[in-house]
């Protein structure tokens, strides 16, 4: 794998959550149009790479680049460019999803495209809930407005961890139609997901760790 | 972070559209000052979707003040004598319970990760945050206070200086608490940890703020005591949000 | 001198060194107490107004400083360690802060024993000893957090960060302490008024601040090298040192 200058590429990383170490020497890269899946038992460092990769936490070892340059935690030019999709849905309870979309909107510095946020729940079909607060929709539904903000900020990078839990068939639908638009127009995905992504095949490129 | 770059297939990057040259400053002013406007509206809409909670926390004020006379006496000297003290512990004592709304939730439910991503200065949003949580929970006591000041037999000059000595002193508890409670996110502990950290640093606070009341209550001017919390306040707003900043991107290490 | 310092700042490097500096310091350490103790209780000349309670100073005054001082170095450390990221600054720091806590104990415990005779009361709200109460609770703040919090690498940062604003707050924290004080007590005695110091007595509290001070080194030696041993467990050089041992 060479480095690419239009994705991500790491090298030689290495993670320990406590005392353990969960990898070491870890190297790939995802270049633009591409997708890469992370893969391996519970335990094995999937969410802690991601967040590495999104820019949480930094590696113990080794260096991870974005578009050919190297990044730290918190990096200005990381945090514009990267969607992170963690474990949690964030979305504020006492909010709609409408609220929450729009202030997720204008925390990017945008004002929001005529009805975008409209558009972007009637692609997850949860039109008809825009109102509704956050508390009273259930977790499949929470997933999908984080799909549906996906959409919305639109970020070159995406890091998604486990985007199928929780999410049935139209779901999944949805996710799929998402990707391969994000794919086709050069935008990269790292996810780790148990399941294989709904997009085509070509596009994938797998990553497996072992158990620590 | 420059206007000219680009991806291979043109999706667009931050900053892309924006305006590229002149006037650098003035879009980080604004940068500033939008991020701390999207983070104070943001929060005071949470906060009053939430109005029990509001009125819970300033409920709490309300019965801690009403207790110490029972477990005193309801002489009117004594009390008066206490009042400022009690009115005053009080404050620190509601401060407390309220700052676990200030971070803890949005660290809950993932939202303060995609904050701390976001490419806004995460400075400017903390000070939002602590400023809305000032708002909602500090200066609805100090407006409250002076009510109650009349049940432990203050007059009128003395129950002024009380409200102002609050108005200064409550934001600095909501800042030195906002450290404690960034630093204690995800923690074991709870309450009584954060307690631990942010009380000893309230003590100053306490004694000036206190200390006005009782000098209003001699008929000595306060003057020395609220200059003192009002530097405080700048020293704190200063130097506070830098701190806060870095415990958070250590919480969410 | 600054070079051969950043020899020394990996764990594994600094382990040995800790070991062979804690009993030399605190080989010292005990002479100076032994000398310092002599001075205190047979040399130093009983008080004109307080007798001979007041002798307990040499363990009260030494212990107060020791305490204000450790945590200065600690928030040294922390500094060190949030700036530079290093592991053994970190270490260092999370070493100091029980030792501190320990001295500002003594120093309330002492100074209570010691008002008791010569004032009647145990505990009087003076300025030194309330300031002294409030940085102890600094200390357990920080030695609290470090419990609280899981990750060993994320406790060494927040714990970091509460130290510096602690350091920040102390002076703050000492000064309004001060204000409040004079302001109530007025002119009344003054309770944390030493007597007239003798040369005797300066003496032998000066002797006794470098017997807690060699302490204080010794301790933390110690205490940093079990520290290394259950942070670094699972790094081969470890093992390998431990065997070195077992075999000699």
């Amino acid at each position: 794998m060479t480095s690419c200058a239009d994705g991500v590429d790491a090298q030689g990383l290495a993670a320990r959550r406590g005392y353990a170490t969960l990898f070491a020497n870890l190297r790939f890269a995802a270049s633009a149009g591409c997708a890469l899946t992370v893969t391996g038992p519970n335990g094995s460092g999937k969410t802690t790479l991601l967040r590495i990769v999104a820019g949480l936490t930094a590696p113990v070892e080794g260096e991870i680049r974005w578009q050919g340059h190297p990044m730290r935690p918190f990096d200005l030019r990381m945090r514009g460019s990267v969607a992170f999709n963690g474990h949690l849905p964030a979305l504020k309870d006492e909010l709609s999803a409408e609220e929450n979309l729009r202030a997720w909107i204008a925390l990017d510095d945008r004002s929001p495209v005529d009805d975008a946020v409209g558009e972007a729940l009637d692609a997850v079909a949860l039109a008809r809930q825009r109102r509704l607060p956050i508390r009273v929709l259930s977790q499949g539904q929470r997933r999908r407005i984080a799909l549906a903000r996906l959409r919305l900020v639109r970020r070159p990078l995406w890091v998604l961890d486990e985007p199928l839990t929780a999410l049935d068939a139209e779901g999944v639908d949805a996710l799929g139609a998402l990707l391969d638009a994000h794919l086709a127009g050069g935008g990269v995905c790292i996810a780790a997901s148990h399941q294989a992504l709904p997009i085509a095949r070509e596009r994938v490129r797998s990553l497996a760790l072992s158990a620590p | 972070m420059s206007g000219s770059e680009r991806s291979s297939a043109g999706i667009p990057l931050p900053g892309a559209d924006a305006s590229a040259d002149g006037d650098s400053a003035g879009n980080a002013r604004d940068s500033v000052f939008a991020a701390v406007g999207w983070a104070l509206a943001r929060d005071i809409r949470v906060a009053l979707r939430s109005k029990g909670e509001l009125g819970v926390q300033l409920l709490f004020y309300v019965i801690v003040v009403s207790l110490f006379p029972l477990a005193t006496s309801p002489s009117r000297e004594v009390l008066a004598t206490i009042g400022p003290g009690v009115l005053w512990t009080a404050a620190l004592l509601a401060s407390l319970l309220s700052l676990s709304r200030l971070f803890a939730s949005d660290f809950h439910d993932g939202t303060l990760e995609q904050i701390a991503l976001s490419p806004r200065p995460l400075m400017a949003l903390v000070s939002g945050k602590i400023a809305a949580h000032w708002l909602t929970a500090g200066l609805p006591v100090a407006l409250m206070a002076p009510l109650l000041g009349v049940q432990y037999a203050l007059d009128a000059p003395v129950l002024g200086t009380l409200m102002v000595s609050l108005v200064l002193g409550t934001p600095i508890l909501s800042l030195l608490g906002a450290v404690g409670a960034a630093l204690t996110l995800g923690a074991r502990g709870g309450g009584s940890l954060l307690a631990l950290l942010v009380l000893p640093l309230y003590a100053p606070v306490l004694i000036f703020g206190a200390g006005a009341v009782d000098a209003a209550r001699a008929g000595v001017s306060a003057m020395p005591q609220l200059s003192l919390l009002g530097a405080g306040l700048l020293l704190a707003l200063v130097a506070v949000p830098f701190a806060v900043t870095a415990a958070l991107r250590i919480a969410l290490d | 001198m600054l070079i051969n310092w950043f020899r020394f700042s990996s764990p594994v490097s600094f382990y040995p060194v800790a070991g062979s500096w804690s009993y030399a310091f605190g080989a010292t350490a005990a002479l100076l107490a032994g000398a310092g103790l002599v001075v205190a209780l047979y040399i130093a000349p009983t008080d004109a107004t307080q007798g001979d309670a007041y002798r307990i100073i040499f363990i009260h005054v030494p212990a107060a400083w020791m305490a204000m001082l450790i945590y200065l170095v600690m928030a040294g450390w922390s500094a060190f360690a949030l700036g530079f990221n290093t592991r053994l600054s970190a270490m260092m720091a999370q070493a100091l802060a029980p030792t501190g806590a320990l001295m500002a104990a003594i120093a309330l415990w002492t100074g209570a024993f010691w008002g008791r005779p010569t004032w009647g009361t145990y505990w009087a709200w003076d300025a030194r000893m309330t300031s002294t109460l409030i940085l102890l609770f600094l200390y357990l703040g920080v030695v609290a957090l470090r419990a609280a919090i899981e990750d060993p690498r994320r406790a060494d940062r927040a714990c970091a960060v509460l130290a510096l604003v602690g350091a920040v707050n102390v002076p703050i924290i000492y000064f309004s302490v001060q204000w409040w004080n004079t302001l109530h007590q007025g002119s009344s005695i003054s309770l944390t008024g030493a007597p007239k110091m003798a040369m005797t007595m300066l003496a032998g509290i000066l002797i006794m601040t470098a017997a807690a001070w060699c302490y204080t080194i010794a301790v933390v030696l110690a205490r940093v090298q079990a520290i290394i041993v259950e942070r670094e467990r699972g790094a081969g050089w470890l093992e390998s040192l431990i065997d070195l041992r077992a075999a000699r």
